[in-house]
């Protein structure tokens, strides 16, 4: 390795505490502090912190932000109103995923308002050399890398919301799901949204790099009676995994398009132009090559991205894209594509390393919490 | 019986092998070091292999899964296997707290070709686990 890996602000916070860490997207990151079973139940049942500063953030600002937006990503942005948050994708020519991304629309206390995408840690260097020369054609839009500057920690779980109302000046719960707001509870303006990656409720929040640690200490001490915990990737993974959610360098790749890997509702294809809208057209109607599915491997042993995945004949029809054992299920869960003429099957098989294992598909997502 | 730790061999890759004489022949039962269990942490999975089966020294007779990895086994001795701790697999939760006794994986009896030589002492296992950090 002859590149440094970068840390995130509580770098120190993760290893005083416990923290395991390894190299992960250019940056070295917790996997998990005491394990991730019981990281992963905390989330579910309580609530969990990530520090998920390796993520990029990405601010556009100027006129044309929102046309400039709309061309390169796969959802409509245009119509995006102060304060809220889309999921979109950013597709090159052929319809193959870039990236996936959440775009936020936020107004400073100040009343400037900008754009905010948060883009995939292995993908930032990428997406800053794809956008670059596309923002030759928008003179008046300006990108500026805010990565470094800031850190983002999420706070997840059925306890998440209640804790930060005691902890914020403002009610966090007024903010719907998948609204953003900026704030200047703390020291510095952050930005506060109701989104996650792991199937709970909960917040993102976006803080200057210098607040994070004190911001991080007091997210934890508000949910220390209710059993509040670092989290690490290690968890993280897993509770994504039953929510359903893809991940990129797995279930998403260059090669990969929207519509196959089943982000058919991220995708605004009427009346739009936008990079690989055409290829993507013609995708939607010749109908994807493949689905994404959720498979229940019979027994104990966990199938493995990489996997075959074979009909009921024995014929190769697919492949795990990200598999292992449920903590909150107690039984291994994996997804996978295979063909769309097997989307509908009742049986499959995995090849987990040299034996076949009978596979039912399962709805996605496993895991779906409670409504409140 | 308890198992002394101290007293076990152990391959680079974690495994600990006991050496016993039974019946005028050499029985090398294997498992896996306490210190590789806390570093995996979370099991959830493990493999064995048939009795009878033929290994040799280094070759790969099973895995153990973690909620994140899967880690094969390697034997460290070669020898036939003669008994396998069929409940483990059922127990996992118990293995990380009873890695020398109760964590027994298989018995293995020795052929006459096998060395040790390339196997460490408890001192030097202790040693390479300490520069692994």
């Amino acid at each position: 390795m002859t590149t440094e890996l970068a840390k995130t602000p509580l770098d120190a916070w993760h290893r005083a505490n416990g923290g395991k860490m390894v190299p992960f997207a250019g940056y070295e990151m917790p996997v998990q502090y005491e394990s991730i079973v019981s990281e992963h139940q905390a989330c579910r049942r309580a609530a969990a912190l990530f520090d998920v500063s390796h993520m990029g953030r990405l601010r556009f600002d100027g006129d044309g932000s929102e046309q400039f937006l709309d061309h390169i990503l796969t959802r409509k942005v245009a119509d995006l109103p102060v304060g809220g948050v889309r999921y979109g994708l950013i597709c090159k020519e052929d319809g193959g995923i870039l990236d996936d991304v959440l775009v936020s629309h936020v107004e400073t206390p100040s009343q400037r308002r900008f754009h905010l995408m948060v883009v995939n840690a292995s993908n930032r260097d990428k997406i800053l050399k794809w956008l670059t020369p596309i923002l030759d054609e928008f003179p008046t839009v300006t990108m500026s890398d805010r990565t470094e500057l800031t850190a983002m920690i999420a706070v997840q779980g059925p306890a998440a919301m209640e804790a930060c109302k005691r902890l914020f000046s403002f009610d966090p719960t007024r903010l719907k799901y998948y609204r953003a707001v900026i704030t200047d509870q703390f020291a510095k303006p952050a930005i506060v949204s109701r989104t996650g990656y792991t199937g709970e409720d909960g917040l993102e929040l976006i803080v200057r790099a210098e607040e994070a640690n004190r911001i991080w200490e007091n997210l934890l001490l508000a949910g220390r009676n209710d059993g509040f915990v670092a989290a690490g990737l290690g968890a993280r993974d897993t509770l994504r995994l039953e929510a359903g959610m893809p991940l990129y360098g797995h279930e998403l790749n260059e090669s990969i398009d929207p519509l196959s890997a089943g982000l058919k509702f991220a995708c605004t294809l009427k009346d739009r132009s936008f990079l690989g809208s055409e290829a993507l057209v013609k995708i939607a109607e010749t109908g994807p090559s493949t689905v994404r599915i959720g498979l229940r491997p019979e027994g104990k042993r966990p199938a493995r991205e990489g996997c075959p995945v074979l009909d009921r004949e024995g014929q190769r029809i697919g492949v795990v894209t990200s598999g292992g054992p449920s903590p909150t299920l107690g039984y291994p869960i994996a997804m996978a594509y295979v063909d769309r003429s097997h989307a509908a099957d009742s049986e499959f098989k995995i090849d987990i390393r040299g034996k076949l294992v009978d596979a039912k598909p399962t709805k996605l997502p496993f895991y779906k919490r409670a409504q409140a | 019986m308890s198992r002394d730790e101290s007293k076990l061999l152990y391959a680079e890759s974690h495994e600990w092998v006991d050496l016993a004489e039974e019946d005028g022949k050499t029985v090398g039962t294997i498992g896996l070091s306490g210190f590789a269990l806390e570093q995996l942490n979370d099991l959830v999975y493990m493999e064995l292999p048939d009795l009878g089966r033929e290994l040799t020294a280094g070759e790969e007779f099973g895995e153990v899964e973690s909620v994140k990895a899967v880690s094969p086994l390697y034997s460290p001795v070669s020898g036939k296997v003669i008994a396998v701790h069929e409940d483990l697999p059922e127990s996992l939760e118990k293995l990380n707290d009873d890695p020398y006794e109760f964590g027994w994986i298989v018995k293995v009896e020795i052929s006459e070709a096998n060395t040790v030589d390339s196997l460490l002492d408890h001192a030097a296992y202790q040693k390479q686990c300490a520069e692994a950090g």
